[in-house]
Order: C-alpha cells, then sequence, then structure tokens
C-alpha cells in the first residue's frame, strides 16, 4: 500500500489528466481573438467551435479562467422580465442551462430552486403582475402570490415587516442556481476539447486598427493578428472599447455581496426585495448568499465597506429576523458594467470586425450559454440574428432603449 | 465612515452626497446633430484612473466639483463649478 502510494505519487503519469491545457505559445494568427476567459468568453468560444465548426481561436484572459466576474456574481438564473425582447433573451438562456451539465458532461450543480420577488407597496405589486403576465404571455411561468401563499412557500419570512409589510409576491418556479466556477470550467474544457486555445495571464495592453479594422492585438506575450476580435471583459468594457477609441454607454459601479458561516437548510427558493435592494438564498453548502449593495459611486475597486454591509444585514434581517446571529464567513465586490436601460450592448461595434459583448450589469452570470450561442452565430454568418438584435449599441443613437430598470435594478 | 470635503461644509460623511456623474459640457443644441446629441445624452468615459465629476451635498443641495481615482477609491480634490476656470472649455 504504501510502496504503491509511492510508487504513484512519484510516477510521471501522475497526476492522470490536465483538463485545461496549459497556456500554449501565442501564434502570429487566429480566426477568431476573444479578449476575455470568463464565462462569457468561453461559451462565445465552445458555441463557434461546436455549432460553427470555427476553432482557431484564442481567448487571451488577463488573470485565470473564470477569475473576474464570473466569480464574483450571485448566481441566480431567471427569465422574468418585462420586455419582450429580454424575456424571450433570458428564456433561451435558461433553457440552455437546463440541459447544459449534460451537453458538456460537466457538474455545474445546477439547481432549479424558484425565486420569489417581494412586493412592499401597491405600486411595486402593479409592476410585478405586469412582469408576471409577460413572462406568461410569452409562455414562461410566472404567478402572483398573496401573503397566505408566501408564508405556505416561506414559512421562515418575516411578512410583517415594520412601515414595510410584504404585500404580494412574484413567484417564478423555473428559476435556478449553479456554480459559477463550473460553469466557466465546463465551457473552456470542452472548447479546449475542440482546439480552442485558452491564454491565461495574457492581458491586451492595445489594439492596432487601419482605418475601420482591428489588425492586431497587442499583449504582454506579444502581438497577434486576428479575422474577428470580441471583447468579454465585464467590469473593464469601457476601458477595452477604449483601446479602439470607442465610447460606451457604461458607468462601473461594484456590487457588494456576502455569505455567512453554514447552517441547516431552510431555504429553498431565492428571496428577493424590491424594497430592501436585498436578495438572499441558500447555497448547497448552506451559506446564506446575501447580495444586491450597489456602491453609490463608480468605481474599478472590488474592496467592501461596512457601510454597505451594514445595511445588507440590516434588509436581511428585516426578512429573516433570526439569522441574527450568524456570522459573516466572507464578503466580495464584483465591478457591474451598468448601462442606461439594464439591459446588455451586444452584436456589432462600429468597426467592421471588432464585436462588443458588454454592458453586462447584474444580468451577466444568467445570460452566459444565451449570449456565447447567439454571438457565435452573428460572427460566423456575419449576421446579427433576430434575437439580439435589440441590444445593439446603435439603439442609444435611435432612442430604442430596452428599459429593464425595474425587473433588474439591485433586486437581481 | 469615508469623509469627502465639501467645499462649502468641510468634511462631511460620503453618505450626504451624491455623485451626478463625469463632468461634460453641454453641446448647443442648434447646431449639434442628433447622433452628437444622442452620445451626449448616453456614452461615458467610465474612465478607470482619474475622474472629474459633479457632486451634490444633499442637505443643503450645494453643487460642485470633485477629482478622485476610481482604481485606488481616492477623493483627490473638491472644488466649486466657479473654479473650473479656462478648463471649463474642454470636455473633461
Amino acid at each position: 500500500m504504501v510502496l504503491a502510494l509511492l510508487k504513484y505519487g512519484l510516477s510521471r503519469r501522475y497526476p492522470v489528466r490536465e483538463e485545461i491545457p496549459r497556456t500554449p505559445d501565442l501564434k502570429k494568427h487566429y480566426d477568431v481573438v476573444i479578449i476575455g476567459g470568463g464565462g462569457h468568453g468561453v461559451s462565445l468560444a465552445y458555441y463557434l467551435a461546436t455549432k460553427h465548426g470555427i476553432t482557431d481561436i484564442a481567448i487571451l484572459e488577463k488573470g485565470y479562467l473564470g477569475g473576474g466576474n464570473t466569480a464574483r456574481n450571485t448566481t441566480v438564473i431567471r427569465s422574468n422580465y418585462i420586455t419582450s425582447q429580454s424575456i424571450k433573451f433570458y428564456a433561451a438562456s435558461m433553457r440552455l442551462y437546463e440541459n447544459l451539465a449534460n451537453e458538456l458532461d460537466y457538474n455545474l450543480m445546477y439547481s432549479r430552486r424558484g425565486q420569489l420577488t417581494l412586493s412592499h407597496s401597491d405600486g411595486v405589486s402593479r409592476a410585478l403582475r405586469l412582469r408576471a403576465d409577460s413572462g406568461t404571455f410569452l409562455g414562461e411561468r410566472n404567478e402572483i402570490l398573496d401573503r397566505q401563499q408566501i408564508k405556505e412557500l416561506v414559512p421562515s419570512l418575516n411578512l410583517d415587516i415594520e412601515g414595510r409589510p410584504i404585500l404580494k409576491g412574484l413567484w417564478h418556479p423555473d428559476a435556478a442556481t449553479a456554480r459559477h466556477d463550473a460553469v466557466a470550467w465546463g465551457y473552456a474544457i470542452r472548447a479546449c476539447d475542440r482546439g480552442v486555445e485558452l491564454h491565461q495571464k495574457t492581458q491586451v495592453t492595445g489594439l492596432t486598427l487601419d482605418k475601420n479594422k482591428v489588425t492586431e492585438v497587442q499583449t504582454n506575450r506579444g502581438n497577434v493578428s486576428a479575422g474577428a476580435v470580441v471583447q468579454c471583459v465585464a467590469g473593464h468594457s469601457s476601458v477595452v472599447a477604449g483601446m479602439v477609441g470607442l465610447r460606451l454607454p457604461i458607468r462601473s459601479f461594484p456590487l457588494q455581496a456576502m455569505v455567512t458561516h453554514p447552517v441547516k437548510p431552510f431555504l429553498d427558493p431565492m428571496v428577493s426585495s424590491t424594497a430592501l435592494h436585498c436578495y438572499i438564498s441558500q447555497s448547497a453548502r448552506g451559506e446564506l448568499v446575501i447580495g444586491g449593495g450597489s456602491d453609490p459611486y463608480e468605481l474599478y475597486n472590488t474592496r467592501s465597506t461596512l457601510d454597505m454591509k451594514e445595511s445588507l444585514a440590516a434588509s436581511a434581517l428585516e426578512m429573516f429576523p433570526f439569522i441574527g446571529d450568524l456570522k459573516i464567513l466572507r464578503q466580495w465586490a464584483g465591478i457591474t458594467d451598468m448601462t442606461p436601460d439594464y439591459s446588455p450592448v451586444m452584436g456589432r461595434s462600429p468597426l467592421a470586425n471588432y464585436w462588443l459583448d458588454a454592458g453586462w450589469g447584474t444580468w451577466g452570470f444568467k445570460s452566459t450559454p444565451a449570449s456565447g450561442i447567439y454571438l457565435a452565430q452573428a460572427i460566423a454568418e456575419d449576421r446579427v440574428p433576430e434575437m439580439i438584435r435589440p441590444f445593439r449599441l446603435d439603439r442609444f443613437e435611435t432612442f430604442d432603449l430596452v428599459n429593464e430598470m425595474g425587473a433588474t435594478a439591485a433586486s437581481h | 465612515m469615508k469623509l469627502m470635503a465639501c467645499p462649502l461644509n468641510g468634511p462631511r460623511n460620503i453618505s450626504e452626497f451624491i455623485c451626478h456623474g463625469e463632468f461634460h459640457n453641454q453641446p448647443v443644441p442648434e447646431n449639434t446633430s442628433d447622433k452628437d446629441w444622442a452620445d451626449y445624452v448616453w456614452l461615458a468615459d467610465n474612465a478607470a484612473g482619474v475622474v472629474r465629476e459633479w457632486w451634490c451635498h444633499t442637505p443643503t443641495n450645494y453643487w460642485f466639483i470633485a477629482e478622485r481615482n476610481t482604481m485606488t477609491d481616492e477623493i483627490l480634490r473638491t472644488y466649486p463649478s466657479d473654479d473650473l476656470g479656462q478648463s471649463k472649455e474642454t470636455r473633461s
């Protein structure tokens, strides 16, 4: 036994398998260069390879795979938006998520929990009703619950919050959660299986333009040319777009979240309050994930602040007073690229071969499969599919916005 | 508690202030194209580094200019908008 262990430990064949290949040398040219190795970047590469046979792809990641905002979100998958454009898009993403673990043959810890959005005023109740009906009209499952039904669904919830009693709830039974890292790992492994190159610790430092085309991508490991270049850099969209002289309708804010130490499972659905700007769910490990604290001014800094943690904790306590003795286990912030209408900016840029996957604010994780599959189609066919046309950059020139502020802001 | 130095009220808790975004000069509507106007309305520099912004101290409704670093979360300078002087001509 001991000898066998020693022999195995010293063997060259240990560890047995590297799922993500080591970063290879950069070639001079790729058909497609994807800037950003987060969920969106690797999802795009995966669908380019599997759906369109494009495998000459380099993903350039300045840090490590999925180490940016993919690692910092609170993993809510849902489609209960308000405009038909958004509902169709996020519903498509939800459907892809449902079968994704099978497709990738990788455990994503996908778990359908349902999401309950709470209203504390008549105005918000009406808005929830509109969201429910908009979704139902497009075939999504949504329901308005009264106080009794809410009590039965989440017995531990305090319905009589002082000054803000819970009046109604929007119940979205198909909402789910999944392991964020696993989504990035699964896509990356299967993309790399097909010949996609993932270049970690490779930072893009500049983009060379010739008239209307990006001719060269400059990195800290040398320069490459590409047929098409796509930026998938949530949290740094404006900075990278600035390298080709583009200004975007984006302002970047930190969003703070935290988890408590693990306790016995008591909370199955994800619960979100519109008035308290707080959402809460219990992870598979039993930790309470508490999020929703958007910083009041723009920053590219993921520090945490006591003010925000206090207000998040206060809101969580209003909903679940008995968690007062729990301790905060860890805290973090991600950078959200907020757009004026709370919808993404994706598709063509004004440049011929430069594509955008930006403005993912607080709705990026749930969009990971859909953004990849539709953007892959756009790039492969050089034609933007109907599904993502509403999110084009030039909608702002025509004031043709896709307003999701009410269905998105702070309540995820 | 993070402090911001208000040019009128001195150092105050930053929760008393509201940030109103990047300082831009408004283009003259009569001789601005629709595209340029839309750009002015929607687009932002969103710089990672030193920015110049409008802030307001809400209890006194006093509006002023703040320069701060969005990478380090440091407030570098605050001053009345009258002090923008010559730099007023160029867009920040």
